[in-house]
């Protein structure tokens, strides 16, 4: 199953709500190539939807890294929201929950940037 | 996608299967298939099935990507044999191979924010054995999982 994205702007959040896999070859290049459209239309406040992600390889996890820090350095705050168990326990097992921001909640995840 | 497959004589508790793929995407998703399909009928939980599925598409990456670096010419074998007590999975390319004591660890703090390098540490964790022979030229990596006392009166 391949990945979309699909982009919204609530309260100058932008979100992207991802759906399918997230594995090496198309997933992992979809989400760099999404990221970095939103990034170079200036936004800062990015949040990631990963609800309906059913699947993560560590290419996939590597391109959240890549994401996070790319956003970072370009002055923004890059977010997870609604992470899978499989997903959540991934980033327990890397780490990379001490990395991110996680959130599961919508309205909270909005309100939190800038905080 | 080019692959040969050889299934071997099976008894009521043993069954074994081989490919020779392709350096190939297709190949990766064919391995990851397998060993699901083999954890299945294992008699694994849900849990098991997905993590053995996932080390192994990641050594199966490690093989494509890593190893044989896609060359069209060169090729990655698969071996799936599942018995009474265990399942095993060994995987093999032609790549310059791979030293592991070489890879960083990606849970440390300078290596934490790296794009790559998760993959060999995500086979570790899911596995209760993992073994690397150098093959000169390739590397061959073997992957088991016990199975518990429940799961072998499947």
């Amino acid at each position: 199953m391949s990945m979309t994205v699909k982009t919204r702007q609530v309260d100058g959040v932008t979100i992207l709500d991802l759906s399918g896999r997230i594995t090496l070859g198309e997933g992992s290049i979809t989400i760099r190539d999404a990221v970095r459209d939103v990034v170079a239309k200036g936004s800062t406040k990015i949040l990631l939807n990963l609800g309906d992600v059913s699947y993560i390889d560590s290419s996939g996890l590597g391109e959240l890294v890549s994401a996070y820090t790319s956003v970072k350095n370009a002055g923004g705050e890059l977010k997870l929201l609604n992470l899978t168990k499989k997903v959540h326990d991934l980033l327990q097992i890397t780490k990379l929950y001490t990395v991110f921001d996680v959130r599961d909640d919508e309205a909270h995840a909005i309100a939190s940037f800038g905080e | 996608m080019k692959w040969r497959q050889k299934t071997f004589l099976a008894d009521s508790t043993t069954s074994r299967v081989s490919f020779t793929l392709d350096s190939s995407l297709d190949s990766v998703n064919k391995v990851e298939q397998t060993a699901e399909q083999f954890a299945q009928r294992a008699g694994f939980d849900v849990d098991t099935v997905a993590q053995i599925a996932m080390a192994v598409r990641e050594a199966a990456v490690n093989a494509v990507l890593h190893g044989n670096a896609y060359d069209k010419t060169k090729h990655i074998t698969a071996f799936f044999e599942s018995t009474g007590d265990s399942l095993i999975i060994r995987l093999a390319d032609q790549g310059p191979g791979l030293e592991p004591e070489n890879v960083p660890d990606p849970l440390a703090p300078e290596n934490i924010l790296r794009g790559s390098g998760r993959g060999i540490f995500l086979i570790r964790a899911f596995m209760d054995e993992v073994n690397f022979r150098q093959l000169h030229p390739g590397t061959e990596l073997t992957l088991i999982k016990h199975r518990t006392t429940a799961q072998t009166g499947n």
